[in-house]
């Protein structure tokens, strides 16, 4: 009975490899939640956020998620505009920026839900950039504004 | 090379692994504190108050008609009250959307078999901050918050949960 030649078992080590790391990456959550990235959306992180805020050239901060949401916490400065999924808070939406540059640095953000259900920010960014709007991001939210953001210690604010 | 090979793909998966672990839900241990009463009216005008639930184990589940991963658990619960609900098991839907007609048309689309209230952000500060949904509290029959779900949560566990907790004498 012959051995198999060298070529022949380090091919079947990579193979085995390549498997199980490919299995790694189907059965994980988290190339899920990336896949939500694969839409147009520009993102940033909450550190990214701090760094614009904490500057002299402080971008707009809209709220799109749920108002009872935004009514337990917010971040400090953010202005509630809405649920981005639903017709109400995309008309405040187009209302609020109506009257803005196209050049107007834009932050959204919602946080209701793990980023790859969240049904709030893509319709808003969707209605920004349709309106022509070249400066809009979206805060990456991964599972909640509890969990990501105040609980990190982050500033927040409550009520209206 | 061989571990150069194998350091990189224990880096690789250190690196999948670790993102993924921080998306699953998250049970947190809230050292059997009681959990607050409340009074709400629910969608069919009837009160929901908890303490009217002293005796039972309650399952109190934060919601919204927009949240995927709350449609993904309703139906399970559904189920648990139609299984549990004779030994002593009461479901209560606490939803967190802004206006109330939303929630009544989801209620007889899911065919809830449970009581639903719409919230409000006081009750939310009072069970600590509904910042994300869903969140799923089990109170014991003591009336005392047994766990804290955050996020969409193995229904297996819950349900574990809730027949110890069934199997504890009123």
């Amino acid at each position: 009975m012959s051995h198999p030649s060298f070529p022949h078992r380090l091919f079947v080590r990579n193979f085995v490899l390549i498997f199980f790391l490919f299995a790694v990456f189907a059965l994980s959550p988290a190339p899920l939640a990336l896949a939500a990235d694969s839409t147009n959306m520009k993102t940033l992180t909450a550190e990214e956020l701090l760094h614009l805020l904490s500057s002299p050239a402080k971008p707009l901060l809209f709220q799109v998620g749920s108002h009872m949401l935004y009514m337990q916490a917010h971040i400090p400065g953010s202005e509630y505009i809405g649920a981005g999924n639903t017709p109400d808070g995309l008309q405040r939406l187009n209302a609020r920026v109506s009257k803005l540059p196209k050049k107007t640095a834009i932050v959204l953000y919602c946080g209701c839900c793990p980023w790859s259900h969240c049904p709030n920010v893509n319709p808003a960014y969707d209605a920004l950039t349709q309106l022509g709007f070249t400066n809009v991001k979206v805060l990456y939210i991964a599972g909640n504004f509890g969990s990501d953001w105040a609980d990190k210690g982050y500033p927040v604010a409550k009520g209206e | 090379m061989k571990k150069t090979i194998l350091v990189f793909s224990a880096a690789l998966i250190l690196l999948v692994w670790l993102p993924a672990c921080r998306h699953s839900s998250s049970a947190q241990s809230t050292a059997l504190r009681p959990a607050p009463d409340f009074s709400l009216t629910d969608i069919t005008g009837h009160p929901l108050r908890l303490s009217d639930y002293r005796g039972k184990v309650v399952i109190l589940d934060f919601w919204a008609t927009w949240c995927e991963p709350c449609k993904q658990e309703i139906p399970h619960f559904i189920d648990f009250e139609n299984k549990y609900s004779a030994q002593g098991l009461a479901i209560m839907g606490i939803s967190m959307d802004d206006s109330e007609p939303p929630v009544r048309d989801f209620q007889k689309q899911y065919k809830m078999n449970y009581p639903v209230a719409v919230g409000t952000s006081q009750l939310a500060d009072q069970y600590g901050g509904i910042l994300g949904l869903p969140i799923t509290f089990i109170i014991d029959r003591q009336g005392r918050i047994l766990a804290r779900h955050i996020g969409a949560t193995n229904i297996s566990i819950i349900e574990s949960e809730v027949q110890k907790a069934l199997a504890q004498a009123p």
